[in-house]
């Protein structure tokens, strides 16, 4: 310590010498970027557009989605289109945030080794997606997509869908009383081609009910991961009048 | 004995509550978890009770003759060693998968779930024990002061090595978060959580207990990236379990604000543990090893408040033209940009270390990996901010130029300070009185360049193509190109990276067989490096003059 | 004040005021380390992890 030195000039001198005066001062310093960035995205009306269409998804398409993420899907696949000419001629509109706002967690991606899946629900039919999974490239012969098979193979055991649809409606997904009460019911009925749709698209408009493997005799868990393939962007009409009056009023994104 | 008995309370109540669990358990993965918990519980337990000094007082190891507490650090390094074969390994398999898919066998091994197990394996198992093996060599150098808790600091590592052998068993079974990089799911999130606390607590009371007025820069950095980490993951797991006795969780953020989360996450996981922690082992051992203070104390205080004030905004630049708002995406870009200044500010104070001793470039392979990092460091925080601006964005992003600019700076930078430190390390150690042999560390050295070389430019040419063929209109005003035939076009570049990964695996080989042996006490004979003539007129003594 | 007034309120601000003061605490902050009391300490402080060898005693 010099002698002649004053004491403001000691300042940094004692922030080097004070362990939690560092910690406290690094602390503060790292904390100011999330803050700015982060806190406003949950109050800034602007955010996610009013548009209307997104509902939560059916038990059957939760489940399918689990196997998504646990299948790692997102390491290759986005579901977040870029508002470019390229990107929406092949994928379809550009991704709005209201059609993510259910998606606990968000499967954005950030690579695409194989296409993007936002717009991918009524794409493809039914057996083209379940012989696509089974062995990719019998359908796309460039394909690297590992196979899927054992997916047909094995029951779909999604463990208790009323516990996993208490546990989104705790986190903001708004499920009814009367969806968590039927959710291991509506698991089974909608991928029962003998049950009644209307039931299900009472509380999940447009909800598509049929058998999704091709195995009307077994609930798979090929089943629940096709009718997610089959939902996705399919919630929100993007190319209505309703619609596109709504996304002009957009500012500031 | 109070002590040894209440822990030992602690891992038999540890013991019974995971065997219940695993009983109990709703699904099949969180029960194996449970055993896999139970059979740590009972190590512990064991090692608790053996280790108990039934007839003294305990005291921090008695018979250690060093000044230092080291144990840690020796399986510390031998961790490191062994996480990072594990992961180039698995880094390998992946990039052998995308060239040849016939390699996904079955659900266990498919790309899907093996590549967090290799994502994690290098950063988090690889890259963290490296920093926390040497945070705490240099914390304790640097404050003369043996750890603080002791006993603590153990429980840090063995603690620490549970939870890479959950996350990574637990991806193998389909147990993810489906978050990159912070895909364990919500119990390993909390034992990391514990375990990441004690680490706070033994390395800031090393530095409270310190006989050294100065706090040294390296410190700082360690200081930061514990914290900065800590806060990371505490906000970005915040998770609703579906049940108490299962492995699956939602977390609480969806949509756009978890995407940001995320990448706020993300970014910093790169930032804090990858840049900020691995800086702090530049502080030390780029000075130690060249025998040279830092080229300028005051750049480096700079260095530190601006890179962790810029990095932390940085994280928006991952979700260009999503459906992130306009202005979160701008202030991304420009805190990116901006964020090239500190770190070159950082690499040039590394490099310019060595101003006066540049000639032990071409004479120790240790500061010849050291220099190589750094060049890398340099290059890979230009490369970020260059593909952080948006035009050049919407070409690079979800194309094989990001897989490209992670790996020159995890493999350039991060790889090889953590080789350097490994030889740094592993003599001093084990009191030899060198590594086994320094021609293998040459060995080393241009392996793994040549190999990142490979890896890095086949994937520039893999993104850049993908992301022109993407967006290529013929004159009909149609796309060209099919998304199958993008693919197709990539198989080349798919099989130059993964010879380029293979290089880098055999580099690792060898530091392998050179650690081995060292550790063992073999000493190789062998011809120095390069014997230069005398130069009558060279031989004069230098005039250090370092600019502070 | 509705939400979209809000976010102009906010980004004016950015765009003003809050550009300017961040301007003026980074290069305060920046020449910080370089006022002219700080060499020494610098110095000592560069110098301090050759002290001692790697064993201590």
């Amino acid at each position: 310590m010099t002698a002649h030195s004053t004491p403001m000039l000691e300042r940094h001198k004692k922030l080097e010498r004070n362990v939690s005066l560092l910690g406290l001062f690094a602390l503060v310093t790292v904390a100011i970027g999330g803050i700015v960035e982060i806190a406003p995205l949950f109050w800034i009306d602007n955010t996610i557009e009013k548009v209307k269409g997104v509902r939560p998804y059916t038990p059957l398409e939760q489940a399918g989605r689990n196997i998504f993420v646990r299948e790692g899907c997102y390491v290759c696949h986005s579901q977040m289109i870029r508002p470019f000419r390229d990107e929406v001629e092949r994928y379809g509109h550009y991704s709005l945030a209201a059609e993510s706002m259910y998606d606990h967690p968000f499967q954005w991606g950030s690579k695409r080794t194989g296409p993007d899946l936002a717009r991918v629900g009524g794409r493809y039919s039914d057996a083209w997606q379940v012989q696509h999974l089974k062995d990719p490239r019998s359908v796309v012969p460039e394909s690297i997509m590992p196979g899927y098979a054992f997916l047909a193979k094995n029951e779909l055991d999604a463990g208790d869908m009323k516990a996993s649809l208490v546990a989104l409606k705790d986190v903001g997904v708004p499920y009814t009383a009367d969806d968590i009460a039927k959710a291991n019911d509506d698991l089974k009925a909608q991928a029962d081609p003998m049950s009644v749709p209307a039931e299900l698209q009472k509380r999940y408009p447009k909800a598509q009910v049929r058998d999704f493997d091709g195995d009307p005799s077994r609930l798979t868990e090929m089943d629940a991961l096709v009718a997610y393939l089959q939902v996705l962007g399919t919630m929100v009409d993007v190319n209505s009048a309703a619609a596109q009056e709504d996304l002009a009023k957009e500012k500031g994104r | 004995m109070e002590s040894v008995v209440a822990r030992a309370a602690v891992w038999l109540a540890v013991l019974f509550i995971a065997i219940m669990a695993s009983a109990v358990a709703v699904d099949s993965a969180f029960a194996i978890h449970m055993v896999i918990v139970a059979l740590a519980a009972f190590i512990a337990l064991v090692a608790t009770l053996r280790g108990a000094n039934y007839s003294a007082k305990a005291v921090a190891s008695p018979h250690d003759p060093s000044r230092y507490d080291d144990d840690p650090i020796r399986w510390g390094m031998i961790a490191t060693v062994f996480w990072g074969m594990a992961g180039f390994l698995a880094g390998l398999y992946i990039a052998l998968e995308l060239a040849f898919p016939v390699l996904n066998f079955g659900e266990y091994i498919n790309f899907g779930r093996l590549r967090p197990l290799h994502t994690s394996a290098v950063i988090f198992a690889f890259g963290g024990n490296a920093l926390i093996a040497t945070s705490y060599y240099v914390v304790q150098r640097t404050c003369r002061a043996r750890l603080a808790f002791p006993g603590l600091a153990r429980f840090v590592f063995w603690g620490y090595q549970l939870f890479i052998v959950l996350a990574a068993t637990g991806y193998l079974l389909g147990v993810t978060q489906g978050k990159e990089y912070a895909e364990p799911e919500w119990y390993v999130d909390w034992w990391l959580t514990i375990v990441w606390v004690s680490y706070l607590l033994v390395f800031v009371g090393t530095l409270v207990k310190r006989a050294e007025p100065h706090i040294y820069v390296a410190n700082w950095f360690y200081l930061a990236f514990i914290m900065t980490v800590a806060m990371l993951h505490l906000v970005n797991n915040i998770d609703i379990p579906v049940s108490w006795v299962g492995s699956k969780s939602y977390p609480l953020w969806a949509g756009v604000q978890g995407a940001l989360v995320q990448w706020w996450y993300g970014h910093n996981a790169v930032g804090f543990f990858l840049t900020a922690g691995f800086l702090a082992m530049m502080y030390y051992f780029v000075p130690k090893q060249a025998g040279r203070p830092v080229y300028s104390y005051r750049l480096s205080i700079i260095h530190f408040w601006a890179l962790i004030f810029l990095y932390i905004w940085a994280g928006p630049h991952h979700l260009h033209y999503t459906a992130l708002p306009d202005w979160a995406q701008t202030l991304g870009m420009v805190f990116s940009v901006m964020l090239w200044m500190p770190s070159w500010g950082g690499m040039i104070n590394g490099l310019m270390t060595l101003n006066g001793a540049w000639d032990k470039v071409r004479t120790d392979p240790i500061i010849r990996m050291m220099v190589m990092a750094l060049a890398f460091y340099g290059m890979s925080t230009f490369e970020g901010p260059v593909m952080s601006i948006k035009t050049v964005n919407s070409l690079s992003h979800y194309t094989d130029w990001t897989i490209g600019h992670v790996h020159s700076g995890a493999l350039g930078w991060n790889g090889m300070i953590t080789f350097a430190c490994v030889y740094y390390l592993v003599p001093r150690l084990w009191n030899r009185e060198r590594m086994y042999s320094l021609r293998m560390i040459n060995w080393h050295f241009w392996t793994a360049t040549i190999g990142i070389v490979f890896y890095a430019s086949s994937m520039w040419v893999a993104g850049i193509t993908q992301g022109l063929m993407w967006r290529e209109y013929g004159a009909d005003g149609y796309l060209v190109n099919t998304f199958a035939e993008t693919v197709a076009a990539l198989h080349p570049m798919y099989i130059l990276r993964a010879f380029g990964g293979l290089l880098y695996l055999s580099g690792a080989v060898i530091m392998t067989a050179n650690v081995w042996l060292t550790i063992a006490g073999r000493l190789r004979i062998e011809e120095p490096l390069r014997s230069a003539p005398h130069d009558a007129a060279a031989d004069r003594p230098l005039v250090a003059t370092p600019a502070v | 004040m509705n939400a979209t007034s809000l976010y102009d309120a906010l980004r004016h601000m950015a765009d003003s005021w809050g550009l300017l003061a961040m301007a003026v605490l980074f290069v305060a902050f920046a020449a910080w380390p370089f006022r002219p009391g700080a060499r020494e300490n610098n110095e000592a402080a560069a110098k301090m992890i050759f002290r001692d060898d790697d064993h201590g005693e």
